[in-house]
């Protein structure tokens, strides 16, 4: 929370506009908010807490993974007040990766990179006051915090025939989430989708609005900075998709509760459309939570190298691209489920040309150190380890996008690792790139550089030793979604759980880094970051007033420097 | 105790009646949870058959994987010990599993040989470059940036090269599929596989129509068996080898995945779809896979055991089993053309030669079967 904000006074503009830092009474402030950077704020909040929560799920997880034989579930099982028996105990584990991937997707990457950074930096960006409906935006926020006391209720609840929670993966395959899970848990769960669906579908239409329509005079769409350009490209998947996921899901609830049989065989339907459904929104998704990424370490690689993103055009219409060509491969999610040999030939050579846009990001990344001057901040760090990372997660994403070579990894630890590569490392890192870059901004407060250091390389070393050896595990069968399997899987899972605690212990060292930022941290100037932070955001007080930019900067013919201001 | 062979032949037509006549029940009931210490669940659906030569099966120790001499009396059929590290898991592997189908073995080699060093290049490529302007190009060592942030000839080249690349990996990968949607001949040998919640039905519909329930065993009496835990079946999937085999899947409740991954094969098992793929088991043994497809709590306790014989005990098999093996010409392609839709009302046993009692050939997995006279 920014608790500096009050004490702050001078800054570039606004002079004599006394009321730009007059701000609501507690309760209007923070449960009422219209202001972007306190709606961002409350988003980051509730990023982090869930992000914990489900971070400890999958340390749950791992705990009962560390070796063969069911030790712990039975425990988590009567915690949710499951009956004792040998099926709701197995049952916990389907309960536990379903709360771990909805909460991780919908309730803490999702939340970060467009309620929390995307609110809070795309208005100061482009030079505009506000987002195009501030209060459509708070509804975001608290249907997305509603939507979570859903997914809560849910395991607290009847699931299936043995216990409760619902264990039917995030991808709710029909009929186990239809006649296979006839308790209630399932409804709260699908209604914890259709609320955080809707909030970010309101989310979208809100930075397609303020984007199109609010940029400061000046500012061409191809001046903007790559991480609104991000956003953009990202807000337009959103709308497009998530609407297909509603759909999936409400016939999924009338199939349960009100008699219609659209995945059901017997009634005429098919089990496979509820699919194909799903994963139009469903690969759309998975670029929903790395782009805005993408956006923010275009951002740091240009800030800590001192030089403007290489290729700033190829870089914008690469994310316009991956955004595009990804509605157009979903099936190779469905690659096992009996389709023709076209088809399946149609989708490994379409999945395969996204490699190519997000092949010259990567490069570009580097053409932009390349002759740089470059600092290693911590921002920087987690980008690089970003960048890395994230390659690796994208190749093996190209041998899984070949059909024939699919048959033997999919539903396997293979792909696990795969999307975790991605997600824990991809996005995540480049959320705490994000954080790091922008939390003296939002607060007021420096961190220490120490404690970013330190925890980006025990991070690094714990969650390549978490899911480097999935790979090896899908290579030797391991199937997923499964909470025992035969010993020949041990060592490997062994060592993959001894990679979560160093991964674990490097959050406390997140945490400390927090608590010492505001108890003792320097406070934050305008612009910690040096010539390097060219955009707007930067010339601002930090934290920035409550209300910015009510004069509009005007943006000038700067011959490539893009988003830059000059005051 | 020794049995006549009559007497056997009876005690298994009997053993084989009550299965088919009780293995729709069990394909329909609520799963009643097959509790893992219980070996026998759905108990009325293993066969009497082969639960009586598992009692005979000689379970001392037999290292190798050679195949099984049926003990005397028995109706000829031992369950053969698998070969450590063929068909399975290999502890603290990191490899794909040993192949032993030929599209397997070219997927594996498409993997390891071209897919592999290409991804390992590129990230080492990555991550070199990463190094090197991390170095070069820090502060200290160059001051002052270039504002360079265009280069046309290298944006074409790191466009162009990919798209090379891919196409690169396109060829063998289409070749692969292409060679995995092949059809099986003419007179292949048919098994539709259903998934239930949590086991596998093998149905064998060119031969009688009997349907073999096959359940996970607990760890011990698998490990008793010189088998891996948690992989180990009480009845295999048996089925001849170096033969091309029509593999049917469907499911009764849920979604199921039937997979093998030492013979490179999976297919989901959808209820209310047939799904199918040929499939090819070069050499003689056992070869172990999980369900691949999220069904409920026990997800990860139904496991498959498929077991290839050469074709002679692969007939002795199916006779142990009740069911009928000769050359059916007419029958064998129509049973085989099952259409998508209703595949669980086939009356496969229009031309089957009643050469056991009328009960045995039943189409198996059916709904309270109307047998239709045999």
């Amino acid at each position: 929370m920014a608790t500096t904000a009050d004490t702050f006074q001078a800054h570039h503009e606004d002079h004599g506009h006394h009321d730009a830092d007059h701000k609501p009474g507690f309760f209007a402030r923070w449960f009422m908010s219209t202001n972007h950077k306190d709606i961002g704020t409350l988003y980051l909040i509730f990023a982090i807490c869930s992000g914990t929560l489900g971070g400890i799920i999958s340390g749950v997880m791992r705990a009962e993974l560390s070796e063969p034989g069911i030790q712990y579930l039975g425990w988590w099982a009567h915690m949710v007040g499951s009956p004792a028996t040998v099926d709701a105990t197995l049952h916990m584990w389907n309960v536990l990766i379903t709360a771990h991937a909805l909460i991780m997707i919908f309730f803490t990457v999702m939340p970060a990179l467009m309620g929390a950074f995307g609110n809070w930096f795309v208005p100061l960006m482009i030079g505009a006051p506000d987002m195009a409906f501030p209060r459509m935006n708070n509804i975001s926020f608290w249907l997305t915090a509603a939507g979570f006391t859903s997914l809560m209720i849910s395991n607290f609840v009847p699931g299936d025939a043995s216990g409760n929670g619902a264990g039917t993966g995030w991808t709710m395959y029909a009929p186990l989430s239809t006649s296979g899970s006839p308790g209630p848990s399932v409804d709260f769960a699908i209604f914890a989708i259709h609320l955080a669906g809707a909030a970010s579908i309101m989310g979208a239409i809100n930075f397609i609005t303020t984007i199109f329509n609010m940029r400061a005079p000046g500012m061409t769409l191809h001046k903007m900075p790559l991480f609104v350009w991000s956003v953009l490209v990202t807000a337009f998947l959103l709308l497009l998709s998530l609407p297909v996921l509603a759909a999936a899901i409400t016939m999924l609830i009338t199939d349960r509760n009100f008699g219609t049989t659209f995945f059901d065989a017997s009634g005429g339907g098919d089990p496979i459309l509820y699919q194909h459904l799903f994963w139009f929104f469903g690969h759309p998704e998975v670029y929903i939570m790395i782009i805005p990424g993408f956006g923010m370490i275009s951002q740091i690689v240009a800030t800590f190298s001192r030089k403007p993103v290489f290729g700033y055009l190829g870089m914008a219409y690469a994310m316009v691209a991956i955004g595009v060509v990804g509605f157009i491969v979903w099936a190779h999610h469905m690659f096992t489920t009996g389709l023709d040999v076209n088809t399946k030939m149609y989708f490994t050579a379409a999945t395969m040309v996204i490699a190519v846009p997000t092949g010259v990001k990567i490069f570009s990344w580097i053409a932009t150190m390349w002759g740089g001057s470059i600092e290693f901040k911590s921002p920087l760090v987690w980008a690089l380890g970003m960048i890395f990372l994230f390659t690796i997660g994208g190749v093996t994403g190209v041998v899984l996008a070949n059909g024939g070579i699919d048959d033997y990894m999919q539903d396997t630890y293979y792909v696990v690792g795969h999307f975790h590569y991605v997600l824990s490392m991809g996005a995540v890192f480049s959320l705490f790139a994000g954080f790091y870059y922008w939390f003296p901004k939002m607060s007021g407060r420096m961190h220490s550089e120490f404690l970013s250091h330190l925890h980006f390389w025990i991070f690094f070393i714990g969650v390549n030793m978490i899911f480097f050896p999935m790979h090896f595990l899908g290579l030797d069968g391991m199937p997923r979604r499964i909470p025992d399997y035969t010993p020949a899987f041990t060592y490997w899972n062994h060592f993959a759980t001894i990679g979560y605690m160093v991964m674990a212990s490097s959050m406390v060292v997140f945490f400390v880094n927090l608590i010492y930022a505001f108890v003792a941290g320097k406070r934050a100037g305008d612009n910690p970051w040096g010539v390097g932070a060219t955009t707007l955001e930067w010339t601002l007080s930090s934290p920035p007033p409550y209300h910015q930019f009510e004069t509009l900067p005007v943006i000038e013919d700067d011959h490539g420097h893009h988003g830059v201001a000059h005051a | 105790m020794t049995l006549g062979k009559s007497t056997a032949r009876m005690l298994t037509s009997m053993g084989a009646a009550l299965l088919l006549a009780l293995a729709p029940q069990a394909g329909m009931a609520q799963p009643a949870p097959a509790p893992l210490a219980s070996a026998a669940a759905p108990a009325v659906a293993a066969s009497p058959a082969a639960a009586a030569q598992a009692n005979v099966a000689p379970i001392a120790d037999k290292p190798d994987a050679s195949v099984a001499t049926p003990a005397p009396g028995a109706s000829g059929y031992t369950p053969m010990k698998p070969t450590q590290g063929i068909g399975m898991p290999v502890p603290g592997g990191w490899k794909i599993q040993e192949q032993f189908s030929p599209t397997g073995r070219y997927a594996e080699w498409m993997h390891d040989a071209i897919l592999m060093p290409l991804i390992t290049g590129i990230c080492l490529l990555v991550l070199v470059l990463l190094l090197f302007v991390g170095t070069r190009y820090r502060r200290k060592r160059n001051p002052e940036p270039s504002r360079t942030t265009h280069n046309t000839l290298i944006e074409v080249i790191w466009t162009l090269v990919p798209v090379l690349i891919l196409v690169m990996i396109a060829i063998p990968s289409i070749t692969l599929l292409a060679r995995q949607y092949e059809s099986p001949p003419k007179g292949a040998l048919t098994v539709k596989v259903t998934g239930y919640q949590w086991y596998w039905g093998y149905t064998y519909p060119d031969n009688g129509g009997f349907e073999v329930i096959s359940n996970i065993l607990p760890d011990a009496e698998a490990l008793k068996r010189g088998e891996p835990a948690h992989l180990a079946v009480d009845n295999r999937m048996v089925v001849p080898a170096g033969e091309w085999i029509r593999l049917q899947t469907t499911a009764a409740d849920v979604i199921h995945s039937f997979a093998v991954p030492s013979l490179w094969f999976k297919l989901d098992a959808v209820p209310g779809r047939l799904n199918e793929k040929r499939m090819f088991i070069e050499k003689p043994g056992v070869y172990y896979g999980q369900c691949s497809e999220l069904c409920g709590a026990k997800h990860g306790f139904m496991p498959i055991a498929v077991e290839a014989l050469p074709r002679p005990q692969f007939e002795a098999w199916i006779r142990a089993q009740g069911g009928t093996v000769g050359p059916q010409p007419s029958a064998a392609p129509a049973a085989a053309a099952a259409p998508a839709a209703a595949p669980l009302q086939q009356p496969e046993t229009a031309a089957e030669k009643p050469v056991v009692p009328a009960a045995a050939t039943s189409p198996a997995a059916v709904p309270p079967a109307t047998v239709p006279a045999a």
